[in-house]
């Protein structure tokens, strides 16, 4: 009982986490059609910042501070490269952006260096925040949680009640008829581009100390971003938050398990061969398969829903 | 079961998009042969309508059928293989290719050449009589290596009458073809197209009321969603229901019918 | 698009001179360049050829963007292994010269399989579809060691059966002419496919998939023989790279691979047939070469990617073709100067820039044992302020002094264009 809810709880804070990054991206996505490819090296990005602001100042200021820097790099790169590119088409932006996050990538080594960087959960955040049926639920993993969901809320308010906020609704199903109606496109562009990367950096300044903070974290957490965005529906927030709330509870359970198809087959008292132990398929764990999950479910996906959980465009 | 009669042929076909009823039963029975001129006041459902015979878009509901046999819910590969063309209003090319490799690839699946990639296409001497056919007929023999995206406007109209016609289709639905021509370039375009469809059968949307009566032989008006007339040019010019769905255009264009 | 004209099919004699060309230069490359590092870096352009021109018959000819293109030529070189293996220790008699059939029909089979998949959409959705699929094959590396080999991969060993003409394809020269028969077979047979019907049909569906719909033909099954056509070619090529190195590992398959086969094939050029073929010898040239002169490699070639996305994206094939098309039309002499002018600032701006990313890099690395290296034959100091400054002073005014040539040609460029579009027949306007 205790391995469920408290897998249930990191399972959901994990997935919480996938949305800040996934929100973003769906966002800018949804905004001026391309799809950031460098988006988790914001993620990357934000995490390293943060590692930095918090040996020189603290973790607190670099909650501030960390996406403010990528919302200006994001602005920047929006307006003097993603704009020039634009005219090619999106496979041109998307490409582009490819190539931001091998510079990133790069970057980030030559400043940091290749190996992990001890990025730690502040003193006054660690520790448990209460016991659930014998075991400790840590008070950071109630921390991100809070900010991802103080994040939710915002956009929230942001996307329904403000004028910024409809027209960003308008250009999540209708781009080209926002921009015919007038709207200083260009700029909201700059804006969405550079806030929906910030997004991206809070992701990393919380959860880089949570999980380890390492160049090899943009791409591994930007493509199950990526597998996020595309079940959930390219275009659609709601989706891209029952994505990954589904995806960030089934890795999380996937990864604890350790039972695999034999010990099924024995717990239905079918004898079990030697032969059969050391064959490769039934001797897998859930746990080893659990990386593959991410990528089945966007293969499923893909064959039997292209649209996505709740999509409502295609491209 | 196969009612060859009519070449095509519309039974109660309704299209909603979300709560929105583009096409609230539209019924049309189209002879082969016949030229028919699809009219109505914008917002009608015309491309709606082109889209749904073509397979473009999904009905609601109703069927229709093609020689007897029916196309609905059919995707726009196997209709165009029972022998239904479409043209576009907006140029529908292949931009990077040249206008005879356009014609080319027109033309190839029809002469039954269909996924070959064992025989070289130079030497495929159909493809290429037909081709230089259509090209020829379509007068873009001078542009023949030229890319279809360094045409201009009315020789891009040319190589979409061409591209839909190239395939042999025996019902050719044209949307709109003189769009966005002038007068002089839509009088000679109007010929082309009478010259090329002989012995087809046309449907065409189009806007310019003297192309309409000079051309059709019936005209199907469509208002509202639906086929409201269905008769002979001088029959429709008579209509009162027709002259209310216009608001007074089609006596205006009375004039410039009778110079053809 | 960039405007691209393409002329008449090439008369017989041209096509004749430049298949000779290539003939004779595969032939005769390892006798000019005679060092082991040639060598091995010949050897490895045959193949990259293979492979860049299988890529780009999905993106350039197809429109398909791949971010998985690694899982056929992975795959391919793992069957490739395992069947060399077989043929060493059952005594199968399978010739080596043949195993890369192997390894190219083992690619055509996992195109085949995966390709249904795949072949659905084309561009940004194709792009995730084929970047899911490459994380899963990758993914499933570690969990089938016998297929995969674990950790070490699948070891192999050319030198198997009984020598045929005195061949064992043990030296590396035996094998870089086995590459290069291989390599000039593919890129011919590569070239035929797009005058083939297909071939025409696969660009009109990169074009306009929805009016090849109109025009009678499934878009989707013309992407997906492609598919399989450019699997079986990226996993001959696979089944030399495994060859040539005689170990497979897991990341044969891997996201990297995969993006280094997008980035090399878009800067050699996507439009011409013959851009993948400059994008694969640059690819061996960065990877074997320039990799050993700087640790900064891998920034350059992300950054020189972004360039020519945003400046170039007919990649350097097609500024190769446009100059040799102004030499052509005789206003080459236009260019002269204002292009001396962008030659001279150029490597002022790379030098004060490449001397900033080295100093960082050497900093980063070095710095505590040893604060100086050489950097084209200048010595520096990454303890010196001065020369941090100096070379940022000459970054500076190198990149004024670029920018300000590059404008310069820029403007005369488009003059010599506008003069040559007005000349060609069939322009717009002069019919």
């Amino acid at each position: 009982m205790a391995f469920f809810a408290l897998s249930l709880l990191n399972g959901v804070s994990y997935g919480l986490l996938l949305f800040m990054l996934s929100a973003g991206l769906t966002l800018i996505m949804s905004m001026m059609g391309v799809l950031n490819f460098a988006h988790a090296s914001f993620y990357m990005l934000g995490a390293y910042l943060a590692y930095q602001v918090s040996a020189w100042i603290g973790f607190w200021p670099a909650l501030l501070i960390s996406p403010l820097v990528a919302a200006l790099l994001g602005a920047v790169f929006e307006r003097w490269v993603l704009r020039r590119v634009h005219r090619h088409g999106h496979a041109s932006e998307l490409l582009v952006t490819v190539g931001l996050s091998f510079v990133m990538l790069e970057v980030v080594q030559l400043v940091w260096g290749r190996a992990p960087v001890g990025y730690r959960i502040p003193a006054e955040l660690e520790g448990p925040l209460f016991t659930l049926f014998g075991s400790p639920f840590p008070l950071y993993r109630a921390f991100m949680m809070g900010v991802s969901i103080l994040m939710l809320v915002a956009i929230w308010l942001l996307v329904s009640r403000t004028r910024i906020g409809l027209v960003i609704q308008a250009a999540l199903t209708h781009p080209d008829m926002v921009q015919a109606l007038g709207h200083d496109v260009p700029r909201v562009s700059m804006g969405v581009f550079g806030g929906g990367v910030a997004l991206a950096a809070l992701a990393g300044v919380v959860g880089g100390n949570a999980y380890t903070t390492e160049p090899g974290m943009a791409f591994s957490v930007g493509n199950i971003v990526f597998v996020v965005v595309v079940v959930g529906g390219m275009g659609s927030l709601g989706g891209a938050f029952v994505a990954s709330l589904l995806i960030g509870v089934v890795t999380t359970f996937a990864v604890s398990l350790d039972q695999s198809l034999l010990h099924l087959l024995q717990a239905v008292d079918v004898p079990v061969t030697d032969a059969m132990a050391n064959h490769a398929l039934l001797a897998l764990k859930i746990s080893q398969v659990a990386p593959l999950l991410p990528y089945l479910l966007l293969v499923s996906v893909l064959i039997f829903r292209p649209k996505g959980l709740m999509g409502t465009r295609e491209t | 079961m196969s009612r060859s009669a009519f070449a095509l042929e519309l039974d109660d076909v309704r299209k909603r998009f979300g709560k929105t009823q583009v096409i609230t039963g539209a019924a049309m029975q189209v002879n082969p042969g016949e030229r028919v001129a699809l009219i109505g006041p914008n917002g009608a459902g015309k491309s709606t309508l082109f889209d749904l015979i073509s397979g473009r878009a999904g009905l609601s509901s109703g069927t229709i059928r093609l020689h007897g046999e029916r196309i609905d819910g059919l995707r726009p590969f196997e209709i165009c293989r029972r022998g239904l063309a479409r043209s576009f209003q907006v140029s529908n090319l292949f931009a990077s290719l040249s206008v005879f490799d356009n014609l080319r690839c027109a033309v190839m699946w029809s002469l039954g050449h269909k996924y070959v990639f064992w025989k070289l296409l130079s030497r495929l001497k159909d493809v290429n009589g037909r081709a230089e056919e259509v090209m020829d007929r379509i007068r873009l023999t001078g542009k023949r290596d030229v890319l279809a995206m360094h045409l201009t406007y009315g020789e891009q109209r040319a190589l979409e009458l061409g591209l839909t016609l190239a395939g042999g289709a025996s019902v050719i639905l044209l949307d709109e073809p003189t769009a966005g021509m002038g007068s002089a370039e839509t009088l000679g375009f109007i010929e082309l197209i009478r010259n090329i469809t002989v012995g087809k059968t046309l449907l065409v949307v189009e806007h310019d009321m003297g192309v309409v009566f000079g051309l059709a032989d019936r005209v199907a008006v469509l208002a509202q969603g639906q086929v409201i007339a269905f008769d002979t040019p001088e029959a429709i010019r008579a209509d009162q229901r027709v002259q209310e769905a216009y608001l007074g255009a089609v006596p205006a264009e009375q004039a410039t019918a009778t110079a053809y | 698009m960039p405007t691209l004209h393409r002329t008449h099919i090439p008369a017989r004699e041209r096509q004749a001179v430049l298949w000779g060309g290539f003939a004779f230069v595969l032939i005769v490359a390892p006798l000019v360049f005679q060092s082991g590092l040639a060598l091995t870096a010949l050897s490895q352009m045959g193949y990259m050829i293979i492979i860049c021109l299988s890529y780009n018959l999905l993106l350039g000819q197809g429109g398909m963007l791949s971010f998985g293109h690694a899982v056929y030529t992975g795959l391919g070189a793992f069957c490739a292994a395992h069947a060399l293996n077989h043929a060493g220790a059952e005594g199968v008699p399978l010739p080596v010269s043949l195993v890369p059939l192997v390894g190219g029909l083992g690619g055509a089979a996992v195109a085949a399989v995966l390709g249904w998949v795949s072949t659905r959409k084309a561009h940004v959705p194709f792009a995730m579809i084929t970047m899911g699929v490459g994380e899963l094959v990758f993914a499933m590396t570690p969990m089938f060691p016998g297929l995969f080999g674990g950790e070490g991969g699948v070891s192999t060993n050319r030198v198997v059966g009984e020598p045929v003409f005195g061949i064992t394809f043990g030296p590396q020269i035996q094998l870089y002419y086995l590459i290069a028969t291989y390599c000039f077979a593919c890129t011919a047979l590569m070239f035929l496919f797009t005058a083939t019907p297909l071939g025409r049909m696969l660009n009109a569906v990169r074009d306009n998939p929805e009016r090849v719909a109109f025009v009678g033909c499934d878009p989707q099954t013309v992407r997906y023989i492609a598919f399989v056509i450019a699997g079986f070619f990226a996993g001959i090529g696979g089944g030399l790279f495994a060859l040539n190195f005689e170990l497979v590992q897991g990341s044969a398959v891997g996201g990297l691979t995969s993006a280094s086969y997008l980035l090399y094939t878009y800067i050699g050029g996507t439009l011409l047939f013959f851009g993948p073929i400059i994008g694969a010898i640059l690819s061996v040239l960065v990877g074997v070469l320039l990799s050993e002169f700087t640790k900064a490699w891998a920034l350059y070639l992300g950054l020189a990617f972004m360039l020519i996305v945003m400046y170039a994206p007919g990649g350097l094939s097609a500024i190769l073709m446009a100059n040799l098309r102004v030499a052509a039309s005789g206003k080459f002499s236009r260019l002269v100067k204002p292009g001396s002018a962008l030659l001279a600032a150029t490597p002022v701006w790379l030098a004060g820039v490449t001397s900033l990313v080295e100093m960082t890099y050497h900093r980063q690395i070095h710095a505590p044992l040893n604060p100086t290296f050489r950097h084209f034959g200048v010595l520096l100091d990454v303890s010196d302020g001065a020369d941090w400054a100096g070379a940022a002073a000459l970054a500076l005014v190198g990149g004024v002094l670029f920018e300000c040539a590059r404008r310069g040609f820029v403007r005369h460029w488009r003059m010599v264009q506008e003069e040559m579009h007005a000349l060609e027949p069939g322009a717009e306007g002069a019919s």
